[in-house]
């Protein structure tokens, strides 16, 4: 009813082909916006900041980012809590060597160092595929995080090994450090997390984007008609490495503070980011959105419940989660194996033709 | 964006229900599920098994009724963050996290928000300097205590001679295990014996290489900074290139029944250091089966009274109830909020006395806290593990530890970390 293109006249090339078609959509999109931008920032406090916002938009720019590499080129690869940590470490090295620089440009340095590493691990991609991709990038994941835990430069000798990310400031607020202002460092983390989302859409549906879906569709079949793998796949991995070092460094200053590699940054990183742009759908940016909260609101949300409502036990609550998360996962990649994003679609079609589907 | 939604409205009733009750809040960040639940349970326990005692037993700490609030890490830093941002509004007086990783995570910001932590035995150990960490204590004994109470044990069992001694450190590579490097090598330095380093990643139940070298290099001792299932691995490991146990000393967290009853008899003879005394031959524990386990009210399975990390919980529950008295003393008022704790914490002063009317003789040495020395006096004993009997035995008393090359080390370390943090040094 109120769902529908039908007097939505477009008149221009660009009009035809912007993201939200539907006049509803672009409503809703900005009032999220606006809500996300205007009125979050007045109602957020520690709690929410730290268990809710603040690895939701994280997670999300990392899952963006894996769901360049993997949704859109095809190249699948476990070595995201790798190139994470490459990210922070990065930051960490530049916010300690020069104090003075923006954080921001600081984050956005990390970005373009892990973006430089994921093109040195991305070269093994134009020899190999699938498994064995996988398997290589295992292997970047596992020598990155030895490597920040061996050479003690990485963490400017500190005894414990561990990196502490000091203060810094943007327009004089706290945005990193223990002094922060909730609000300050969900704005930034917001800035990235939307102008990363927003980059990402424009490039997918543009010619590098079209470059990668050809290669992940068939390479063979895109070599023939033009596209260079070579600049496809290795832009592919620089350009994912660049979103998932932007969250990592963003991990490291504005949500742990403290970090040590091979706890925040492990191999279980790295599967919780596969899971979710499984989960969300491969080759969706809202879909990394989806997956992102899933995994990351579902335990806190179920904790709640159990703990805070039911008053259960700690330790049941706990194994209750693991296997209601679980189950959800198992259910959804059989019920809907192109995951949230795909039932985003359909309910979005139902809707279009709501309340006369006939 | 329905989870948001639902979430929010998980969130707001939670957070509305619940009247404000007048307690002390003793949040208990602890894991009792995964790869290290078998040394969170005990503890865990043990610390709420104390409150819980209190509360029976005297009707809570100065007539305010205790409360623990209990909330699952998992040994995971970002569960471990969750925990502390949903306890801390609750007017949660201490927070002991029991992993060295949550507890560099809770520094600053339990230092922002004015909330005292303490590390007892773990942690970041030049948080003994009271004058830049002033809300962070780890009395009373620290990683650099555990290093310099090994040397001595062995110095002991040498005459006083190590030099020409080779002694492997086997530790967690992570900030827990990296701990007690710089000490070992002042020591080394110091008594003229080689050290070597074997990192374990962890969990750590993959340690084949490190004990070929073992085998290869033959130390005349190895030392241990293990926790969970490393523990049993390397006691294992270590048994089965028939290193001598009693030449094996593992820090306090590698001396439980959980990590020498899975090797059966041929742990027999392995040691490790300790900050507080091991066993249930304690009047205390008279109490806390009359009170909590026969009135059915022990937390968890109620399985673990008087093993090493359930008397280590509940000495860390005197430690902080002690202070919370001290504290009240302190304020004039029962009710005590986290300023008035980190004051009792300060002024903390455990003597014998005090212990034997709590039904814990000698359970923990006698020691008082200052502004200078939030790390109490750092006397370590000795324990090890009698496989027939199946119990740890204390074989030395509380003993000093090296002080001399432990206090340079704690204040350059924390002087650091002031310069790097901007923190205005001072007992003010």
């Amino acid at each position: 009813m109120f769902y529908r293109e039908a007097g939505d006249f477009k008149t221009s090339y660009a009009a035809d082909s912007q993201t939200f078609p539907i006049a509803f959509d672009r409503y809703c999109y900005r009032v999220v916006l606006v809500f996300a931008f205007c009125v979050m920032p007045f109602i957020i406090n520690d709690y929410w900041l730290n268990a809710v916002m603040l690895p939701f938009l994280i997670y999300s720019v990392a899952a963006i980012g894996l769901n360049i590499l993997t949704g859109y080129c095809g190249q699948v690869s476990l070595g995201t809590g790798g190139f994470m940590a490459v990210g922070g470490y990065a930051c960490y090295k530049l916010m300690t060597a020069f104090p003075d620089i923006s954080i921001m440009i600081v984050i956005c340095a990390s970005g373009l160092i892990t973006a430089f590493a994921g093109l040195l691990f991305g070269l093994p991609s134009l020899r190999i595929k699938g498994f064995y991709l996988a398997v290589a990038t295992l292997a970047a994941q596992f020598f990155l995080v030895w490597l920040f835990n061996k050479v003690p430069w990485f963490y400017n000798y500190s005894a414990s090994g561990q990196i502490t990310a000091p203060e810094r400031t943007m327009f004089g607020l706290a945005v990193t450090g223990p002094e922060s202002l909730p609000w300050a460092v969900y704005l930034v983390a917001l800035t990235f997390a939307a102008a990363l989302a927003v980059v990402a859409r424009n490039l997918t549906r543009g010619n590098i984007g079209r470059q990668w879906m050809a290669i992940r569709d068939m390479d063979i079949a895109a070599e023939i008609i033009g596209v260079n793998p070579l600049k496809a796949k290795l832009s592919a991995f620089a350009i994912s490495s660049f979103y998932v070092g932007v969250s990592g460094a963003m991990f490291f200053v504005l949500y742990l503070g403290a970090v040590e590699v091979g706890e925040v940054y492990g191999i279980r990183k790295s599967f919780i980011v596969l899971f979710m742009i499984i989960i969300g759908g491969l080759g969706s940016i809202f879909g990394s959105f989806a997956g992102a909260a899933f995994m990351v609101l579902m335990p806190v949300l179920l904790k709640n419940i159990m703990v805070g409502q039911f008053g259960w036990p700690t330790d049941l609550a706990a194994h209750f989660e693991f296997v209601i998360v679980g189950l959800l996962i198992v259910v959804f990649l059989i019920m809907e194996p192109h995951g949230l994003a795909r039932l985003w679609r359909l309910a979005k079609e139902k809707l279009r033709l709501w309340p006369f589907p006939h | 964006m329905k989870f948001t939604k639902l979430a929010a409205a998980t969130v707001a009733a939670t957070m509305c229900a619940g009247p404000v009750l007048a307690d002390l809040v003793f949040p208990s960040l602890s894991y009792r599920t995964g790869p290290y639940a078998a040394g969170g349970i005990p503890f865990a326990d043990g610390y709420a098994d104390y409150m819980t005692l209190l509360n029976e037993r005297d009707g809570g700490i100065g007539g305010v009724m205790t409360r623990i609030l209990e909330c699952e890490t998992g040994y995971n830093t970002e569960k471990g963050v969750e925990c502390y941002e949903s306890t801390k509004g609750e007017d949660a007086l201490v927070y002991q996290p029991l992993s060295t990783g949550i507890t560099y995570q809770l520094i600053p910001k339990a230092t922002a928000d004015g909330i005292p932590v303490l590390s007892a035995g773990y942690g970041r150990t030049s948080a003994a300097n009271g004058k830049v960490f002033r809300n962070i204590f780890n009395y009373p004994a620290n990683y650099w205590n555990a290093a310099s109470g090994v040397v001595n044990h062995l110095l002991e069992i040498n005459n006083g001679d190590l030099t020409g001694k080779n002694l492997a450190l086997v530790y967690h590579n992570s900030a827990y295990g990296k701990e007690p490097i710089r000490t070992l090598r002042e020591l080394s330095k110091k008594h003229g014996f080689a050290l070597t380093l074997l990192p374990v990643d962890p969990p750590g139940q993959e340690q084949k290489s490190q004990w070929l070298q073992i085998r290869r290099e033959k130390p005349d001792y190895v030392t241990m900074w293990g926790w969970g299932v490393m523990n049993p691995t390397a006691i294992q490991e270590a048994a089965n290139i028939r290193f001598p146990m009693a030449n094996f000393i593992g820090v306090w967290w590698s001396g439980s029944e959980n990590d020498v009853l899975p090797v059966g008899a041929a742990a027999n003879g392995y040691k490790a250091v300790t900050f507080h005394s091991v066993g249930s031959d304690f009047p205390i524990f008279d109490d806390i089966r009359k009170y909590v386990v026969n009135t059915g009210k022990a937390a968890g399975a109620g399985d673990q009274i008087g093993t090493v990390l359930y008397n280590r919980g509940l000495y860390a529950a005197m430690l902080a109830a002690e202070a919370a008295r001290t504290a009240q003393k302190i304020s004039g008022r029962a009710e005590i909020t986290p300023a008035d704790m980190r004051d009792g914490m300060e002024a903390l002063e455990i003597t014998a006395q005090r212990m034997e009317e709590l039904g814990m003789p000698n359970f923990g040495p006698a020691f008082s806290v200052s502004c200078e020395n939030h790390g109490g006096p750092g006397l370590v004993a000795v324990t090890q593990w009698d496989a027939a009997a199946g119990e740890w035995v204390k074989i030395s008393d509380f003993k000093p530890t090296d002080t001399g090359i432990i206090r340079p080390l704690i204040l350059e370390d924390s002087e650091a970390y002031a310069a790097e943090n901007n923190i205005a040094m001072g007992c003010g």
